[in-house]
């Protein structure tokens, strides 16, 4: 079991009316795509807004991610819409 | 270099002097200030709020800034960007880089700036009079990224992960 840190940002936080949570995730040396259909099975504004094709990004610990990136224990997981800053 | 992400706005001449420093080395400072425009795709705004990701923000501009260091010849450079509630004529970002010559001044000015708008995690909120809404990141932010990856360039893949 590998338990990360879920951090939700922007239009992400407003949909999941939440900035974050801790998502335990079974099997061996999970990557982001798991955590993700881990999330979508809960259906709903979930399965909606992390749809394949939607414009998410994600980052661990701060660095940008891609679905095969692989997660440890304690590891910071972010979902985020493009980003729009300048 | 010089990399803040603050609430309250920045006095552009006093940056410019903070990072110019008496470095005799220096003969361009280039800058790129951005500002609230008050209309967007066709709406009035009224604010809008900058949102960040605490602790990745300052990592994500700092290695943008050092990127620039490795491809252009600069001696310095200062990027802030504000957060929270902003009004039309508000500036949003400055970038400056100190160097020699102008050439690599202006383009390392452009590269931070380009790369900024598609890497570093800030997200803009508009309240306009029909409501509140997310802006969408453009496409031709994507653009003005890429004329920058060269082929063969192993650091500006890493950055377009």
């Amino acid at each position: 079991m590998t338990s990360v840190r879920l951090v939700y940002l922007a239009r992400l936080r407003e949909a999941f009316s939440s900035s974050g949570e801790t998502l335990e995730i079974t099997g061996d040396r999970p990557t982001v795509r798991d955590a993700v259909e881990q999330l979508r099975a809960r259906g709903d504004v979930w399965s909606y807004e992390l749809a394949d094709g939607r414009a998410v990004r994600t980052a661990v610990n701060h660095d940008m991610a891609s679905m095969e990136t692989v997660l440890r224990d304690n590891d910071e997981l972010a979902f985020f819409p493009p980003v729009t800053g300048g | 270099m010089t990399v803040r992400v603050q609430e309250e706005d920045f006095d552009v001449a006093a940056e410019i002097t903070v990072l110019r420093d008496g470095d005799k080395r220096v003969g361009a400072v280039a800058l790129f200030l951005g500002t609230v425009r008050d209309m967007n795709e066709n709406a009035n705004i009224e604010t809008i709020t900058l949102e960040h990701y605490p602790g990745m923000t300052e990592k994500s501009l700092t290695r943008i800034v050092e990127e620039a260091q490795r491809r252009f010849s600069i001696y310095g450079a200062t990027v802030i960007h504000r957060i929270g509630a902003l009004r039309p004529l508000d500036q949003i970002v400055l970038v400056a880089v100190k160097s020699a010559h102008r050439g690599d001044a202006f383009d390392a000015c452009r590269f931070i700036i380009d790369y900024l708008e598609t890497e570093a995690p800030f997200w803009k909120k508009e309240k306009t009079p029909q409501g509140a809404r997310w802006v969408d990141a453009r496409e031709s932010d994507g653009e003005a990224r890429r004329r920058w990856a060269r082929v063969g360039d192993a650091s500006a893949d890493e950055l377009d992960r």
